[in-house]
């Protein structure tokens, strides 16, 4: 068992971020994520396990300062919020096409603009279709508890290497904020200077030694037949991700007539919710995708074929009831698919959602 | 004497320095970029650094500096090489880091960049080319473009009223305490290109000493931008681009102490 503590989501991040060997955070300040950097700084890493944490002018320069720390094979990360994610976008995008491994967390906020700092989750197709310009896909990974918070960063950065390719984990306020148990995990080392050279010497920008061709890291090719080349490489990665790392979670959807997807904090809100149906005689199950990219599409076409409606809760204008719709289409089912959300940081309450529930699927 | 018996290593003056492959270059003839590269790679190699050396590379003309000088590089987006030299010289301190940017890309999208990581005294070297045109997109302004320069997008010349000025990045980046040394150069004589090269091993040597950020400005030509003959180009650049950019040392200094200033 690990230490036990009771934290708040934010605070998670950081001290998942020191245990699991990180070699860098850049970030810049911005509501409701400042107690990542905050609580990095208070920790001091760089006494304890080598850790450097730094405060950038912008999130413009601090997702080019993990995309030099990330092509040199060390483990780099940022946070931010919504806006500061869009300033990310940029760099994002040339660290996929670079095929960089890194992490970025995004605890959303209310948008467009500058929005709210209440919890959203209205930056889900910026998150699952790319973001930036370009053909590329983020590694998304949705927690829905302070635990998720610790266990993701490890995970992510896992698959970030695995890829070669960024990992994001898409929170929201309400979990940055709130506090619960976790049980944290035990420290990994941080990546020696060999081990590196050893695991990532065939692209890492460490230095060039005789023994070696230079590395070089880059997104850019003037030829169109490699670009090209380039780009199938770069979707047979995603359909790869498609094929090994889709993550959900299902309750009680066995007999379930009705499945609610929700991901994140409506999911914890929809958990509720399928307590309440059930006590009313509605047979609801919940299927939570952890992974958002690559989604959970099988299992949506699978639960298709057995029940007689989708409601999608999410706390935007309804964007991943979009995919659920094409994972149905795909799996060649016609399954009514609805959606029940509110937006500008409010989080729905259980109650409306078996109304909503009710309303559209089992009028009386 | 036959050709042929002179060619022995004891009578070699002169040979191109290893580091610099033999691709040939994208560059224009007669543009500066060709010269300050082979300075570089000249440089890395006495001083026997490849193996601690990373280059960040701009967007511009110089997107492509990686494909000639044998070290590991990065290839950085628009203006922010300053940043990504952070990242790797916060994680890898004894590693030489240097950045290799334009005008376009230094001055104007990368301004923010370039101030904080100079601001910090990240211990980086930056390299700073400064031909008052955005060269690879076909000649459109820069924010060094001299008042009254024509470029594709000033066609009748830079207008000061709706432009503004041309900017002096080298005077600015000169005042800040992060900074210790901070020269402008030019290789557009022999002369030039070997006190250039001096300068150059002074600002590698400062960073090696890790005494805060170096940076060399190289005051250059474009004439494909420019639309002049080689020689034509170095003889403008002497005659409008040196008085308005003047040459020399503004800073040498342990961090944090201006010694001298133009």
């Amino acid at each position: 068992m690990g230490e036990l503590r009771l934290m708040k989501g934010n605070e998670v991040l950081a001290e998942a971020a020191i245990r699991c060997g990180c070699d860098g955070y850049f970030g810049y300040p911005i509501t409701p994520q400042s107690e990542v950097m905050e609580t990095l700084m208070q920790r001091q890493p760089w006494d304890e396990t080598g850790m450097v944490v730094l405060q950038a002018e912008s999130e413009v320069a601090s997702i080019n300062m993990v995309y030099g720390a990330a092509a040199a094979g060390k483990k780099a990360m940022t946070s931010s919020s919504s806006p500061g994610i869009s300033l990310m976008t940029e760099g994002i995008s040339y660290i996929a096409g670079a095929e960089l491994p890194c992490l970025i967390i995004n605890v959303q906020r209310g948008g467009p603009g500058l929005g709210t700092i209440q919890p959203s989750q209205a930056d889900y197709f910026q998150a699952v279709k790319g973001g930036g310009h370009g053909d590329y896909k983020l590694l998304v990974l949705a927690p829905a508890s302070v635990q998720e918070m610790n266990d993701f960063v490890d995970l992510a950065f896992e698959l970030a290497f695995k890829y070669r390719n960024p990992a994001m984990i898409l929170a929201d306020g309400a979990l940055g904020q709130m506090m619960e148990k976790v049980e944290l995990s035990d420290y990994k080392p941080r990546w020696t200077k060999e081990e590196i050279h050893e695991k990532w010497g065939s692209w890492a920008t460490t230095g060039k030694p005789a023994s070696r061709k230079k590395n070089i890291i880059t997104s850019l090719e003037l030829d169109s037949d490699i670009m090209e080349a380039n780009n199938r490489r770069f979707q047979a990665k995603y359909k790869q991700m498609e094929q090994e790392e889709v993550r959900y979670e299902l309750i009680e959807c066995d007999d379930a007539d009705y499945i609610i997807v929700a991901f994140g904090t409506s999911s914890r809100i929809c958990q509720k919710s399928v307590e309440i149906a059930r006590a009313q005689g509605l047979k609801v199950g919940l299927l939570r995708p952890i992974t958002l990219f690559p989604f959970p599409k099988k299992i949506v076409g699978e639960l298709a074929a057995k029940t007689k409606g989708f409601l999608s809760v999410e706390m935007n204008a309804g964007q991943m009831v979009e995919d659920i719709k094409l994972a149905i289409y795909d799996a060649g089912h016609h399954v009514p698919v609805e959606y029940f959300g509110r937006m500008g940081g409010i989080i729905p309450t259980p109650g409306e959602v078996v109304d909503s529930l009710k309303n559209k699927f089992h009028k009386e | 004497m036959d050709l042929k018996e002179l060619i022995k290593p004891e009578n070699l003056v002169y040979k191109k320095t290893e580091l610099l492959n033999d691709d040939s270059m994208h560059y224009c003839p007669g543009c500066s970029h060709g010269v300050v590269h082979k300075i570089l790679a000249e440089l890395i190699a006495e001083m026997g650094i490849q193996e601690k050396t990373v280059g960040v590379a701009p967007v511009g003309c110089a997107v492509f500096a990686y494909k000639y000088i044998d070290i590991d590089w990065q290839e950085a987006a628009h203006g922010r090489a300053p940043a990504v030299a952070t990242g790797l010289i916060r994680l890898m301190p004894d590693n030489f880091i240097f950045t290799y940017q334009g005008d376009g890309d230094l001055a104007s999208i990368g301004a923010a960049e370039i101030l904080h990581a100079c601001n910090r005294g990240e211990n980086i070297l930056v390299i700073f080319i400064n031909n008052g045109t955005y060269g690879m997109t076909g000649g459109q302004m820069a924010p060094t473009t001299l008042d009254g320069m024509v470029t594709s997008t000033t066609p009748n010349g830079r207008n000061i009223d709706l432009n503004g000025y041309p900017l002096k990045m080298t005077e600015l980046i000169a005042q800040l305490p992060g900074t210790s040394y901070v020269t402008r150069q030019t290789v557009h004589t022999p002369g030039a290109v070997r006190k250039c090269k001096r300068s150059l091993k002074k600002a590698i040597e400062y960073v090696l000493d890790k005494k805060g950020t170096s940076f060399v400005e190289v005051v250059s030509t474009c004439n494909s931008g420019w639309k002049m003959t080689p020689v034509a180009a170095n003889n403008w650049m002497e005659e409008n681009m040196v008085p308005y950019y003047p040459l020399g040392d503004l800073k040498d200094s342990e961090k944090g102490e201006i010694v001298s200033e133009n």
